[in-house]
């Protein structure tokens, strides 16, 4: 390739890289000006750094509170949806049963489900159940999209597990179940691990569940919390940009730290040519 | 010796087995087990699976059909057949929250692809921090949209917002302008919020799919002489097909399920501009609580997400459920 | 240690697929006998079920004097060596060693000495604390022979075990397993698509083609009387050559003719059985050169291989158009040089002769 056009890919990618940041940086920059200064042509690079939007988000705001309930929600269903979800996937990766194929493509079906489509039935049976505005009444919808969404990662990832290594284990003398515990289960850590990362990261990040079966600041979940920020005159943007930069370091810090296990969950099987 | 050898091993009937050849599964054996232990292996996740999803979207066909009012529940929830659906085509809101959608989704999916598409080959070439830029691309993605959201409606926000500030930095305006109360304009920003957010994952998709064309074909096509834009026409693309259908299926899904950014965002205005149809729904059933008359709109939402996907997976879902194998 | 033995034994998948039809052999208690043939004659099917992880149709199985047949892979205590070895990556080589004798809920020491018994018998000493994927493709080998002796099974089953190897470390461990089968004297079962492989280390040779035994006998006889055509066609190397002749008599005698091809064959019972036609077949090396004029047929050379000690050569019998092409080993001696126009001589007692129906052997 000739001189310049070399540097085309690293270039673009540069770019890429640039505009993905900017809408970060400038929200930290802009979490850490001064009320005052929010609004008023403000410079590229910060000139004051203040920590008042932070403090007023936990001490007034007690945004304590809505990070607590996210981390239960997300914590539970993933809990609940990698430890059920692997059997089942398992089952469907290796075992051979009348209407795998049919539950296979109704699981993927079901991943493919809009929401909106059953926030009134699950609304309706909240309310029968009085569990409205609590924690079983959000990890239950949320079991909708993660149990199906964990079992098709995980089947992904069991098959790529060698068959010969039951079929030896089993000629050794262990049962299927036995099997499935001593050498399947430590072998796919990797992919449970990957899965879990996934679930969670999805059920934290989840709007329009958590907005509808949610009635107050006790039970809100950070995405809620933040999209409802109300100040007394005027949008409190300080303190939003405060709640959206907690929000994301931890999302952050997991993605950059799993990012290859990330994406070859996510891109496998998906795109085998 | 018997000339016809093998015929005296095959006759067998050492003793008699006269249990019928068929292809049933038999009685005994590792098959018949394995059957068994799926049964409990499948049956929790399934059970879950389809109480709390199929269930209720069975509930949501059959309330479309009635009328169910929070507000009025006295009137009870009679049935009124197709009433419901007959209302939501006479209303011209309903056809512009589904023209917002096709528009948001048509529109929004063309720039992720293409963008997406340079950004893969270039990530291809470039070898030198693959993993940073991957992980750094990889957050918009991770973040909750409402997030995002809320970071592209501050650089919108007001005439001193950073955007406006830019854009007459550079010249390309002379007056702010206040994007959020311009039916066209509002459009704007989140457009390139859902850009912003989803370009880096089709991104990675494609980039798997980049990765996994062999190398010795590029090399065949140079030494028959191809250019380079003749290598991407004709080695790249075709092969790169099955990832851009997966990119196509799961970000068309997703903007038609669109809903957090724009709530977030725009609110659907000013006005109901920018409202595509699952927030038209929403609104209807949980600031109306028109239930019954949410509830259709939202079987709409279904059975065209439904119907979208069904087709490319005719399309490409043989593949998908195959090469998961 | 124990026999094994397949009664009438029929696999037929969901799919419609046949993997076996009819399999009954008696493996005796000792023995060592290949399942050998192409890929897709359900040689490892066969295997598969012998160890349980497939079940038959129809059929039994049965290992010493229990009929297994129902019986899933754990309860039939034989060991199995895979292709792929399949030793568990997470485990260090002494637990992948020790596995099966803990799931039996052997005593410690008897693990113990077991294990290191079967150590030091295959030279793993040293590699006892390391992973599987710390070791090369021979050493992980000799973990998974490992694995398998120190179950002391009723039986061992090898499923092409020496595939993943290169060319002489397959050489050396072929013949390493043939002295742990007279050491151990050991009932075994080895699946192969090799058929010099085959012919090396088994005692008896069960070759297989689509889902039926073709020829079960030790491996001389498979290969100096093969049962059918395919046997014929399949074992020995370079391939046998085939010619499809009419039975006619000349000057008295039977003779086999193809074109140009005579060759004179004893009169017996089995003339009768032919009908007008049958199958001629003769191996490479028991062709001779010989004068054009006094042959069983000419021909022209073709290709000349030479191979060391021998020569290989392809030769044309007839004109381009209807070409038949024979193959021929002889010694670099004969001085064969290509476009040379030869006669080829076949040896008399080394013909096989078949029903031109039935591919059966006829004499």
């Amino acid at each position: 390739m000739s001189g310049w056009r070399k540097w085309l890919p690293v270039g673009v990618v540069g770019l890429l890289v640039l505009a993905t940041a900017f809408p970060f940086y400038w929200a930290v920059v802009s979490s850490l000006t001064p009320e005052a200064r929010l609004f008023e042509a403000p410079p590229l690079l910060p000139v004051e750094l203040v920590f008042d939007h932070y403090r007023a988000l936990f001490d007034e705001r007690n945004f304590w509170i809505p990070i607590r309930n996210s981390l239960i929600v997300a914590g539970t269903t993933t809990a609940l949806c990698v430890s059920v979800g692997a059997l089942c996937a398992y089952a469907l990766a290796r075992l051979d049963f009348r209407f795998k194929g049919l539950i296979l493509g109704f699981i993927l079906a079901v991943t493919m489900f809009p929401q909106i489509s059953i926030v009134s039935p699950l609304y309706l049976l909240l309310r029968e159940l009085r569990l409205v505005n609590t924690y079983p009444g959000l990890i239950l919808p949320y079991l909708t999209f993660a149990m199906p969404l964990t079992v098709w990662l995980l089947v992904g990832f069991f098959r790529q597990l060698p068959r010969e290594l039951e079929e030896a284990a089993m000629v050794d003398g262990a049962s299927r179940l036995t099997a499935f515990r001593e050498i399947i289960i430590p072998l796919a850590l990797p992919g449970l691990a990957t899965t879990a990362i996934l679930t969670f990261v999805y059920s934290w990040n989840e709007f329009l569940f958590a907005l509808s079966f949610t009635l107050g600041p006790e039970r809100h979940t950070v995405p809620v919390a933040i999209a409802l920020f109300r100040g007394q005159y005027q949008v409190p943007w300080g303190q939003i940009l405060a709640a959206a930069v907690v929000a994301t370091a931890p999302v952050a810090a997991l993605v950059l730290a799993f990012q290859r296990r990330i994406v070859q969950g996510l891109t496998a099987g998906a795109v085998k040519g | 010796m018997d000339p016809e050898g093998p015929g005296a091993l095959r006759a067998g009937g050492v003793t008699g087995n006269r249990r019928p050849r068929g292809r049933g599964p038999p009685r005994g054996g590792i098959e018949a087990a394995d059957a068994r232990l799926a049964r409990w292996f499948v049956l929790p996740a399934l059970a879950t699976i389809l109480l709390v999803a199929l269930f209720p979207l069975a509930w949501t066909f059959w309330e479309s059909f009635h009328v169910h009012d929070l507000r009025m529940p006295w009137r009870g929830t009679p049935f009124v057949g197709l009433a419901n659906y007959a209302e939501a085509l006479g209303n011209p809101r309903f056809w512009q929250a589904m023209g917002h959608t096709l528009f948001f989704t048509v529109v929004s999916i063309g720039l992720e692809l293409a963008l997406g598409l340079v950004l893969a080959l270039a990530l291809n070439r470039a070898y030198r921090g693959r993993g940073l830029v991957r992980a750094a691309v990889l957050v918009p993605w991770a973040i909750p949209t409402v997030v995002g959201a809320l970071l592209w409606r501050f650089m919108f926000d007001s005439e001193a917002g950073i955007a406006n500030a830019l854009l007459m930095d550079v010249g390309l305006m002379d007056q702010p302008l206040v994007w959020f109360i311009h039916a066209t304009a509002a459009w704007v920003p989140v457009i390139l919020a859902d850009v912003w957010k989803m370009t880096p994952f089709v991104a990675l998709l494609l980039l798997a799919g980049l990765q996994n064309i062999d190398a010795s074909l590029y090399e065949a096509a140079r030494i028959d002489g191809a250019s380079a834009w003749q290598q991407f026409r004709h080695v790249t693309l075709p092969l790169l097909r099955p990832a851009i259908l997966v990119a196509l299926v799961f970000r068309t899904l997703d903007g038609f399920r669109v809903f957090d950014l724009i709530y977030v965002l725009t609110g659907g205005g000013p006005g109901t501009s920018t409202e595509p149809i699952a927030l038209y729904t929403f609104n209807s059933l949980l600031q109306n609580l028109r239930f019954g008359y949410g509830s259709a709109l939202s079987v709409v939402v279904f059975l065209f997400t439904f119907g979208l996907a069904f087709i490319f997976i005719r399309f490409l879902g043989a593949d998908l459920l195959r090469t998961r194998e | 240690m124990a026999s094994v033995r397949l009664e009438d034994v029929h696999k037929t998948y969901p799919n419609g697929h046949v993997a076996a039809r009819g399999l009954t052999l008696a493996i005796e208690e000792g023995e060592l006998l290949v399942f050998v043939g192409p890929s897709g004659c359900g040689k490892s099917t066969a295997l598969r079920m012998i160890a349980g992880l497939e079940t038959p149709t129809s059929g039994r199985v049965w290992i010493g004097d229990r009929d297994v047949t129902q019986l899933p892979p754990q309860e039939r205590d034989i060991a199995m060596v895979f292709q792929s070895y399949a030793l568990y990556p997470h485990r260090t080589v002494r637990e992948n060693l020790a596995f099966g004798l803990r799931m039996r809920g052997s005593s410690r020491t008897l693990i113990e000495e077991r294990v290191a018994r079967a150590a030091f018998a295959l030279g793993l000493e040293e590699f006892l604390d390391r992973k599987p994927g710390q070791l090369s493709g021979g050493q992980r080998q000799r973990v998974a022979l490992g694995r398998a002796i120190v179950r002391e099974p009723k039986a061992f089953l090898f499923d092409e075990p020496l595939s993943n190897l290169d060319a002489k470390l397959r050489v050396d461990t072929r013949a390493e397993l043939g002295r742990l089968h007279r050491r151990l004297g050991a009932t075994m079962v080895y699946v192969t698509h090799d058929q010099e492989e085959a012919m090396t280390l088994g005692s008896r040779v069960a070759v297989m083609h689509d889902g039926v035994f073709q020829h079960v006998a030790p491996p001389m006889d498979v290969y100096s009387r093969p049962a059918n055509r395919f046997v014929a066609g399949f074992v020995g190397s370079p391939a046998m050559n085939f010619f499809d002749c009419d039975c006619e008599e000349r000057e008295g005698a039977p003779c086999l003719v193809s074109g140009a091809l005579s060759v004179p064959v004893q009169a017996g019972e089995w003339v009768r059985k032919a009908g007008p036609g049958a199958i001629l077949g003769v191996r490479p090396h028991d062709i001779e050169l010989c004068a054009a004029s006094d042959c069983d047929v000419p021909a022209r050379v073709d290709v000349v291989e030479p191979l060391g000690s021998e020569v290989l050569l392809h030769l044309q019998l007839g004109t381009d158009a209807e070409a038949e092409h024979v193959r021929a080993v002889v010694s670099p001696e004969a001085g064969a040089r290509v476009d040379d126009v030869v006669g080829l001589r076949f040896h008399r007692d080394r013909l096989h002769i078949f029903k031109s129906s039935s591919k059966t052997r006829l004499n």
